[in-house]
């Protein structure tokens, strides 16, 4: 029951692709299963887990400006 | 008892404090009508930015999981950190997914998951399975948060010789709790979280500052936390994974953020906000609980440079391993502090646990009582249900602690991240498309809830000696394959009932089983805040909206 005065909406957009890379890089154990080089005392797996979810932040805010109110 | 007095009162004094503000927020964004399921369950679904950043952070990093997360790490190691890619990899997901549930939500009215598939795939049978499915998850989840308190009681010394005496002190927060929880619904959560994460926020700040600097640095507590490993004759620990479990590290981080996803306390968390610019704001801002994660989950190694030495559990000969936080505190803080800490922890058990208990009460009212109990229940009356509900949870999930086994709780804890995973296809995939069919849907759920309880009977655990419900890991070589490789139950499962749902679906149109009709319009899945259709229904004083 589609109304006909409105076109239909929809919240699709390139950007949304680049929220695969948090999705995907946390989970390849590979990249960071290492203990050396150590930062600060950090072995890589605990210092670039943690940088992940700096990772996860800027893709997610890129993603929320660029399709923010863009479509309306 | 008399060496923790200070830590006691401070304890106390924060408890009662949050508990006046939780009673206070009835008042709090008054509502005009509080005898509505909107408002009491879902806040008036009016939370801005800041409020749900509390409510949704509060809510998802619990108690146990402050308390549970270091005791892993502080256990086993590497394995443990997988708390940090599970709540990195849920954002994205959230943003992406969950954005169209709250729309669609907004847009009929809905309050549960259930409440969607019902409309979705004109289904009462797989919303009923959808809603007790959550509730049956939820209920144990609750009762862990109270033994994350009892952790805290247990360290200041506030035991006694009988079982009522010992848990006297859980049962008054409980009931405290539930008072105000009854009164204020979700607004009471709301309004503590700001309380609950702020000392949170402190506690961890200054734990992972100041710990490092008196045992030497972050190197020397790495190197400590391994050397315990090497020694140990646990092949599966260390401060890094193995060969064997990096299968299951990945597959338990995104089949947690999958569950987390479809817990209703946290879809309770989501639906409240007011509109999609705060659910999509926030999914970047969230994170930084995730920050604040891994920083304590990293307390188990500073526990295990300080030398710490659990308490006892409740059976002789094993020890209590989630007082290690806990007691890491005692130990290394002022008392002062240290009781700054335990309320932190004490009262992170109730915001949750408040949350929980309204997502359990709104699946029973909308989906269960108003489903087949009273289908023409006036808001007044779901309300009312849904109070009343509430209270029932919380007498539940201290019943199980007070007269079960604590080890019970876990155990259905590990189920319900599984079977709440099972309602996934359902959930998520309706969200997308219908292609799925109803009746292959229930047909996949009932093959993945299966083969998740046999899974996970399989699984032993050599350190506590059980030889069923041991954990979540899997040994592949149970299946045939030659490896030692584990990999994450619910994982396995959820595929399993994927797969099923599919040749289900094929199977039952092939055969031209009637389908239902869809309730929602592809529309519907982008509404916003102030959509003009949602204004005139609210304008309508029409009972029944919701059972389009």
């Amino acid at each position: 029951m589609a109304e006909p005065d409105r076109p239909p909406r929809s919240d699709r957009s390139p950007w949304n692709w680049l929220l695969l890379i948090p999705i995907v890089v946390p989970l390849l154990t590979f990249l960071y299963n290492h203990d050396e080089p150590r930062l600060a005392g950090f072995p890589v797996f605990y210092w670039l887990q943690f940088a992940f979810i700096l990772l996860g932040v800027g893709t997610t805010t890129v993603v929320y400006q660029m399709t923010k109110r863009s479509r309306r | 008892m008399s060496d923790h007095i200070t830590e006691i009162v401070v304890f106390t004094f924060l408890f009662l404090l949050v508990s006046g503000m939780g009673f206070v927020a009835s008042r709090w964004r008054a509502p005009k009508d509080m005898a509505h399921l909107d408002e009491w369950g879902l806040g008036g679904r009016s939370f801005g930015g800041w409020i749900t950043w509390f409510l949704v952070g509060g809510d998802l990093y619990t108690a146990y999981t402050f308390v549970a997360v270091p005791a892993l790490i502080f256990g086993a190691g590497a394995a443990g950190f997988f708390a940090v890619p599970y709540t990195v990899v849920i954002y994205p997901l959230f943003f992406l997914i969950l954005i169209r549930l709250w729309s669609v939500s907004h847009r009929h009215g809905f309050v549960t998951p259930a409440d969607f598939v019902r409309t979705r795939f004109e289904s009462p049978t797989l919303a009923l399975i959808v809603a007790i499915t959550g509730i049956v998850a939820t209920m144990p989840y609750i009762a862990l948060q109270l033994i994350g308190i009892e952790a805290v009681l247990k360290t200041m010394g506030v035991t006694g010789e009988s079982a009522l005496a010992r848990h006297l002190p859980i049962i008054i927060a409980f009931a405290i709790l539930a008072a105000y929880t009854y009164q204020s619904g979700l607004r009471a959560p709301a309004l503590i979280a700001f309380v609950k994460d702020t000392l949170i926020y402190i506690v961890i700040l200054v734990a992972v500052l100041y710990l490092p600097y008196k045992l030497g640095g972050w190197g020397a507590i790495f190197d400590a936390a391994d050397a315990k490993f090497q020694a140990s004759p646990n092949p599966n620990d260390g401060i890094l994974l193995n060969a064997n479990n990096q299968v299951q590290y990945f597959t338990l981080a995104l089949g947690s953020a999958l569950a987390l996803f479809l817990y209703p306390h946290s879809i309770t968390g989501v639906l409240a906000s007011r509109n999609r610019e705060v659910i999509k704001r926030n999914m970047s801002a969230l994170p930084a609980y995730s920050l604040l994660l891994g920083l304590i989950a990293l307390l188990g190694y500073m526990a295990i440079s300080a030398g710490v030495k659990p308490l006892p559990g409740s059976k002789p000969g094993s020890v209590d391993s989630n007082t290690v936080v806990p007691l890491l505190f005692d130990q290394q803080f002022p008392s002062w502090f240290a009781g700054v800490a335990f309320a932190a922890i004490g009262i992170g058990a109730l915001v949750p646990a408040a949350i929980m208990s309204i997502a359990a009460a709104n699946l029973f009212t909308r989906n269960i009582y108003k489903e087949y109990l009273r289908k023409d229940a006036t808001h007044a009356q779901e309300a009312n249900v849904a109070k009343i509900t509430s209270l029932v949870v919380k007498i539940g999930a201290v019943a199980c602690i007070v007269f079960l086994d604590p080890q019970f709780s876990i155990d259905l804890q590990l189920i319900g991240g599984v079977i709440i995973l099972q309602t996934a296809p359902a959930v998520v995939i309706g969200l997308y498309t219908r292609w799925l069919h109803r009746g292959a849907l229930i047909a996949g759920w009932v093959a993945g809830m299966t083969l998740g309880f046999w899974m996970l009977w399989q699984i032993p655990n050599a350190a506590t000696g059980r030889a069923h419900f041991g954990g979540s890991a899997f040994p592949l070589k149970e299946f045939g394959f030659d490896t030692q490789v584990t990999i994450y139950v619910g994982f396995v499962t959820v595929l399993v009932n994927l797969l099923i749902a599919v040749i289900a679906t094929f199977i039952l149109r092939a055969a031209k089983t009637p389908e239902g009709v869809d309730g929602t319009t592809s529309d519907d899945y982008f509404a916003d805040e102030g959509d003009p259709r949602i204004e005139r229904q609210r304008d309508t004083p029409v009972e029944n909206v919701s059972s389009t």
